[in-house]
């Protein structure tokens, strides 16, 4: 490991030290917002890590993020805390393999509408369930969990996730993502099962995704699939990790705290026109940050040294 | 004779109406270096395409060292031994060319990955005449270099087999001789090469036999120098009486031949 790498990991862990002390010293208000943060943390980085390097933008997120809230709601009356997260893990991870083994063939346009309408079939089969199985459309959620310990949890998850997108970066898959993102054809020629590599991934992010859903269900108390399953959560992750630029680890993160902070801002002044707004936002971030923030900053610090190479006369 | 490493019988393939390859049958033999030529059209990329798995076939065999290559998919049989180029240049652009090479080293048995792969991989870059590259990336490259990369990540896999779709075209005279050079460097280190190839003077120096396809089908395999001034071969470039290549091909499409 680089000694780079080191001081980049002292770095992150003192940051996460610092934001775990945080809501000692913070009000009610403040920790809600550092709930929002860390959701979109996690899906934004765990939706980068699959999507950056394979470039298969997925509108599925939901579908796990809501599985994972369900997850809890159904069986937090029977089973202890712990064991609903880790099946709420599983439950994403299995139904990640079985879109992937459905989608994962597919590219470009194909896929995202495949995944989008995906969450759309989940939302309206639980829907169906609960009207006709149960029914009732709501469901409550009265878990003794408090807003501090949903957010320990996701900080944790989050410093999970960021170690899980290094370490794949380090091996075989990680490489085999790049390559099949740069171009599939070749990644077969290299010996690259594409399917497999896409489905490994695919399948540990969403199982993360999931597993943010179930930390997040006991703040709502009250849960139906319009809450749980709204498309717009899908959306809005998209938008933040290509702000921040999904194929680097980090990027996404670079997006979701600009964002966040908007989106409550817009959501608090200007309610009504809230989807129009977070439309436009999408608009001018693919227009005029098609490789997100990291990337805009990486062109302008390449151009700045080669401009300084040239002026000492280097070159090639 | 030996076995032949790669053997093909009855290989077809066609595009709607076209039928691209047709009945496609000949033979590799360990070591050698043979041509695959034919005019524009003919079929020779997609030949090159059922044997490496880009495409599969319709009907036929393709063996090679005892495994039946049709139907596998195309990382199972770059695992086996066969690497290739591609007749439009494919780099992964937004790597490095060490990563480049990396990315066909870290797959098949005998391969590397990580810090053990960093020199083999610069030593691959030094055969093709890109050392010192390791670190630029492959889009700043020039065309030629390009292609140099592309064949440094497909001696990366330690094929048996190498399939070259037109490596040496759109070199100046000096990188055409060193390129030769290079091949002939490959085979003394017993790779067998299938080469399709339409600079005539490479053929002369490389091959020591020649498969001629027009329309989808065979039409001469034998030592070059006599595939080469075989009437029906000379015929099907230059194309009868003074029509031009477009139309020779149109008439060839129909079913000419």
């Amino acid at each position: 490991m680089m000694r780079r790498e080191w001081i980049a990991l002292l770095a992150g862990l003192l940051v996460a030290a610092v934001m775990a002390v945080v809501p000692w010293f913070a009000g009610d208000y403040e920790v809600s917002f550092g709930i929002n943060l860390l959701q979109f943390g996690v899906m934004a980085t765990a939706w980068g890590l699959f999507s950056g390097p394979t470039r298969n933008v997925s509108l599925a997120t939901v579908a796990f993020f809501g599985v994972g809230a369900y997850t809890v709601a159904v069986a937090s009356d029977v089973l202890p805390w712990p064991v609903v997260l880790a099946i709420a893990f599983v439950i994403g991870m299995v139904l990640a393999l079985v879109v992937g083994f459905a989608t994962l063939r597919l590219s470009g346009v194909h896929f995202v509408i495949f995944t989008f309408g995906l969450a759309e079939l989940v939302k309206q089969l639980v829907t169906w369930y609960e009207v006709n199985v149960t029914k009732t459309l709501g469901r409550y959620v009265f878990l003794d969990v408090t807003q501090h310990q949903i957010y320990l949890l996701l900080l944790a998850l989050l410093v999970v996730v960021l170690l899980f997108g290094w370490f794949v970066r380090r091996t075989r898959l990680g490489l085999a993502l790049r390559v099949i993102g740069a171009d599939e054809t070749v990644a077969r020629h290299v010996g690259v099962n594409p399917a497999f590599a896409k489905q490994v991934l695919f399948a540990i992010t969403s199982g993360f995704i999931a597993l943010t859903g179930a930390i997040v269900a006991p703040r709502w108390t009250y849960l139906d699939p319009a809450i749980a399953f709204s498309p717009m959560i899908s959306f809005e992750v998209v938008i933040m990790a290509l702000l921040g630029g999904a194929t680097r680890l980090l990027g996404p993160l670079a997006g979701v705290v600009p964002l966040v902070f908007l989106f409550e801002l817009l959501s608090a002044r200007f309610p009504n026109y809230f989807s129009i707004l977070l439309g436009v936002t999408f608009l001018v971030i693919v227009y005029f940050l098609p490789n997100g923030v990291t990337g805009f900053v990486e062109r302008v610090w390449s151009r700045f040294r080669s401009a300084a190479t040239l002026n000492r006369g280097g070159g090639r | 004779m030996s076995t032949p490493l790669l053997q093909i019988e009855g290989l077809t393939r066609a595009f709607g109406g076209l039928v691209a390859v047709n009945r496609l049958s000949f033979s590799v033999q360990p070591g050698e270096i043979v041509g695959l030529l034919g005019p524009n059209g003919s079929g020779k990329t997609t030949a090159l395409n059922l044997i490496s798995g880009a495409l599969v076939a319709d009907s036929g065999s393709t063996l090679f060292r005892g495994h039946q290559l049709r139907g596998l998919p195309a990382h199972r049989i770059a695992r086996l031994g066969v690497a290739r180029t591609f007749q439009l240049v494919r780099v992964l652009d937004s790597m490095t060319c060490r990563e480049n090479v990396e990315a066909g080293l870290a797959y098949h048995k005998g391969g590397a990955f990580g810090r053990a792969a960093h020199p083999r991989a610069e030593a691959l870059l030094d055969r093709v005449g890109l050392g010192g590259k390791a670190h630029a990336l492959a889009d700043d490259l020039n065309y030629i270099d390009q292609k140099r990369l592309e064949l440094a990540r497909a001696l990366a896999l330690s094929p048996a087999l190498l399939l070259l779709d037109e490596w040496l075209a759109g070199l100046n005279p000096t990188e055409l001789l060193a390129g030769i050079d290079l091949v002939h460097s490959l085979r003394r280190d017993g790779m067998t090469v299938l080469l399709v190839e339409h600079v005539m003077d490479a053929v002369h120096s490389l091959c020591d036999r020649c498969v001629v396809m027009n329309a989808g089908q065979k039409i001469a395999d034998g030592q070059t120098a006599k595939v080469l001034d075989d009437p029906e071969v000379v015929r099907a470039y230059l194309g009868e009486e003074d029509r031009g290549d477009e139309e020779a091909r149109a008439t060839a499409g129909a079913g000419h031949a």
